[in-house]
């Protein structure tokens, strides 16, 4: 009897009141769970509400094309069977189904936006959407001989290329665009030559000038956190409090106070024309270019590498120091052998943070950049305001996005996140 | 130097101020002979690890100097003095393996790949870890991380190595095994150790001699026997060890003994070791497993004590008595199979002889 109960307590473990171990510690833990997840249940509802809807619907818009295909509804169908590749243009039904929609569109006043939208990849029909929208209603057939007679234009073989290319549920046009390609005539993607591609320059631009930026920042901001780690606490605090000052002032009048430093009538030219380094009608351009943004961006960001440098630094003992020197070490190999390769979890997350913020800014840019200095922030947003070309705009962000997914995952690779330490 | 003594580290008058207001370390004397294993004992505050940073380089001295073999080395870097330390959270390089710690000195020395090679494999043996040589420290236990930090100051042979209070870390159990490691390691080198604690139970077990400081002074430097059975002052006397205290007024002195008036009258027969003239306030020290109960009539000093509480610890029974009017004087009573039987609350002889009570100067 007795070696019966031993063998199955061998086999399941079970509680005093006979249920199954496992079972009882997996009810125990899932209350815990349940609870916990009850806790953050606002916020993830909060964030997923405010940020990844918001964020998500914006990246789709950088493929999303519904709207010719849905205004023109009765000629998109009829356009699949056209040959694109030959040189006549589509026949007589094609025709009327255009017309039919086009009557259809103006009557919902909904013939203007295909237009703008078809616009992006050809100039020309939005206005040729719109005036034809107006007359649609009055036409008689051959529809084909009296489109052509409101514009010549639908006799052009290339504005039916391009209807029946972006009249897909789905588009890479943006796409293309943002990476400076586009369709000739025949419908092949081509490179744009070099005066029209201006993204591509852009990103890189907006790569260098960031990486510029971050070394920058590694550079000033490294002694800087040394002395603060170093210091007694009292001192070191006080340091620290002048370090988050920036953060109280508002970022314009911070970025307005370089403008006034630096521009040509400024306090530095002044003063080296002042000196006698500069004469009067040769004093430097440090604003609206390139050197301003990455001054003030500099400045800007300095305090995201500072304070991640610190706290790491703070956790390493200055006995290491003396250790190394003890066993023989001069000064810059005990700093450049034990210190500096302690402290790379503040330089990978002071650097990662820095990076990712500048590679994405936008206000100091748009002040102080200029025409050399705008970086490809500065691009989408012109695009989301001015140009209102959302798809586009939507496509550069997804790919900046993309960019930085991409050197996340190298930095991964290389350093290891779990070796980054933030505050 | 023209000094015949043949010091491995000489301090000579050595002061130290950080303040310009007191001073940290008063005027310290040291000679340090080689493969001397010396501690500097004391309590927290009292100068000992400051000495250690002035010799390791650390600190400058304020005034005075120290001689590292016959040469002065006041303005020696730390890094040129070629002095082995080992820190009291021992400081190893999270960022590198135990090998690579262990060769750090030898390749900012310049030596060849395999010397390096060779010297760190001996070096992790000598600590019984030749299989740990590719673990970080932070994957090691505390008393394996020690004993890496004890190799890695003794790999590059330096002529001195300092130890900071370097087993305050470890737990008991840990401690006194590492305690007998380092000892052996000592021995069998043939290296001059500095090491610096607070305890005195581990000062006691592995140092040829002890400094003991109190106040920026070194109030006794004597091998460990002599400090525990001839302290030369009260705080010596009370730092090593268990002692009892009783204070009196010298009535009479004979030579190398002396007559205290403990208080009602009471006199005691005491060694006269560091007293003033007759009628000056001293200190006697006693140690209580040196008080004898019931003792015979030859003994100098008999008093009567009234048991006030028994401790019972295995090896020794504790008993807390009152002795001429001082109700925590202790005696330790063996726990042998004719020891006294005792009950709280009872009267009896204790007693001892002159030479083991001794008259030392006045507590302040």
């Amino acid at each position: 009897m007795s070696t019966t109960v031993e063998s199955i307590a061998a086999e399941q473990m079970v509680t005093a009141d006979g249920i199954p171990l496992k079972v009882s510690l997996a009810r125990a833990r899932r209350r815990a769970r349940n609870r916990a997840l009850l806790l953050v249940a606002p916020l993830f509802l909060f964030i997923f509400v405010t940020f990844f809807i918001p964020i998500f619907s914006m990246l789709f818009r950088s493929v999303e094309n519904e709207l010719v295909g849905e205004t023109l509804h009765r000629t998109v169908p009829l356009l699949q069977n056209w040959d694109e590749s030959g040189d006549a243009i589509p026949g007589e039904e094609v025709f009327a189904a255009l017309v039919q929609d086009f009557a259809e569109a103006q009557e919902t006043k909904t013939a203007g936006r295909p237009g703008r939208r078809l616009n992006y990849e050809k100039p020309g029909f939005s206005s040729l959407f719109r005036k034809t929208a107006r007359k649609a209603e009055k036409l008689e057939p051959p529809y084909k001989e009296a489109m052509i007679k409101i514009s010549k234009d639908w006799g052009d073989i290339e504005y039916w290329r391009v209807l029946k290319r972006e009249s897909g549920k789905y588009t890479k046009a943006y796409y293309l665009s943002a990476l400076d390609f586009s369709y000739d005539p025949e419908g092949n993607i081509v490179k744009n030559p070099g005066e029209e591609s201006i993204y591509i320059k852009l990103f890189w631009r907006t790569l260098w000038m960031s990486m510029l930026i971050t070394v920058l920042c590694l550079v000033l901001a490294y002694p800087i956190s040394y002395l603060l780690s170093t210091l007694p606490a009292r001192s070191s605090n006080l340091l620290l409090i002048l370090v988050l000052l920036p953060f109280w002032t508002s970022l314009l009048v911070r970025t307005s106070a370089w403008i006034a430093i630096l521009q040509q009538e400024g306090v530095i030219n002044d003063f080296l024309v002042f000196l006698g380094f500069l004469t009067d009608d040769g004093r430097l351009a440090m604003i609206h270019n390139q050197v301003g943004t990455i001054v003030a961006m500099v400045h800007v960001l300095l305090p995201f590498m500072v304070l991640p440098l610190y706290s790491v630094m703070k956790t390493i003992p200055p006995s290491y120091l003396r250790a190394a020197r003890s066993l023989g070490a001069n000064p810059f190999t005990a700093f450049v052998r034990v210190y500096m390769p302690n402290t790379v979890a503040g330089i990978g997350a002071g650097g990662i943070l820095v990076f990712i913020i500048a590679i994405g800014y936008y206000i100091t840019p748009a002040l102080v950049g200029g025409q050399s200095g705008t970086l490809i922030s500065n691009l989408i947003a012109y695009h989301l305001e001015a140009s209102l070309n959302w798809g586009l705009a939507a496509a550069l962000g997804a790919i900046l996005l993309g960019g930085v997914l991409v050197l996340y995952l190298l930095y991964d690779k290389v350093v290891g996140i779990d070796n980054m330490k933030l505050g | 130097m023209t000094d015949a003594n043949n010091a491995v580290v000489r301090f000579v008058d050595v002061q130290k101020s950080y303040d310009g207001e007191s001073l940290v370390v008063k005027k310290f004397n040291l000679d340090m002979q080689k493969g001397e294993f010396l501690t500097m004992l004391g309590p927290s505050g009292s100068g000992k690890t400051t000495c250690l940073m002035m010799l390791a380089g650390f600190e400058p001295a304020t005034h005075g100097e120290i001689y590292l073999n016959d040469k002065p080395i006041n303005n020696v870097p730390p890094h040129k003095r070629g002095i082995g330390m080992v820190f009291q959270n021992y400081a190893l390089f999270p960022h590198m393996t135990v090998a690579e710690n262990l060769a750090f000195p030898l390749q900012v020395r310049k030596k060849s790949k395999s010397e390096v090679e060779e010297r760190v494999k001996g070096a992790l043996d000598m600590v019984q870890l030749g299989e740990f040589g590719s673990r970080r420290p932070a994957q090691l236990s505390g008393g394996q991380q020690q004993r890496v930090a004890v190799a890695r100051a003794l790999v590059f042979d330096p002529d001195v190595v300092l130890m900071d209070e370097p087993l305050g870390a470890l737990d008991k159990n840990l401690r006194e095994q590492m305690q007998y490691e380092i000892k052996h390691i000592h021995e069998n080198l043939g290296v001059t150790v500095l090491y610096v604690t607070h305890d005195q139970s581990e000062a006691l077990t592995m140092s040829n001699r002890i400094a003991v400081f109190d106040d920026g002074v070194v109030q006794q430097l004597a091998a460990p026997a002599v400090l525990y059975e001839e302290p030369e002052n009260a705080f010596v006397a009370n730092f090593i060890g268990e002692n009892n205290v009783i204070g009196g007024k010298i009535t009479r002195i004979d030579g190398q003994s002396c007559q205290v008036d403990v208080g009602e009258s009471r006199e005691v027969q005491a060694l006269a070791v560091n007293i003033g003239a007759v009628g000056e306030a001293t200190t006697l020290s006693l140690r209580p497993e040196r008080v004898t109960l019931n003792p015979g009539d030859d003994c100098p000093n008999i008093f009567e004590g009234k048991v006030e509480e028994l401790i019972y610890l295995g090896d020794h029974i504790r008993t807390r008595m009152k002795v001429c009017g001082h109700d925590a004087f202790i005696v330790k009573i063996p726990n042998s199979s004719t020891h006294a039987q005792l009950r709280e609350g009872a009267t009896v002889k204790v007693g001892w002889t002159m030479e083991d009570c001794r008259a030392l100067d006045a507590l302040h």
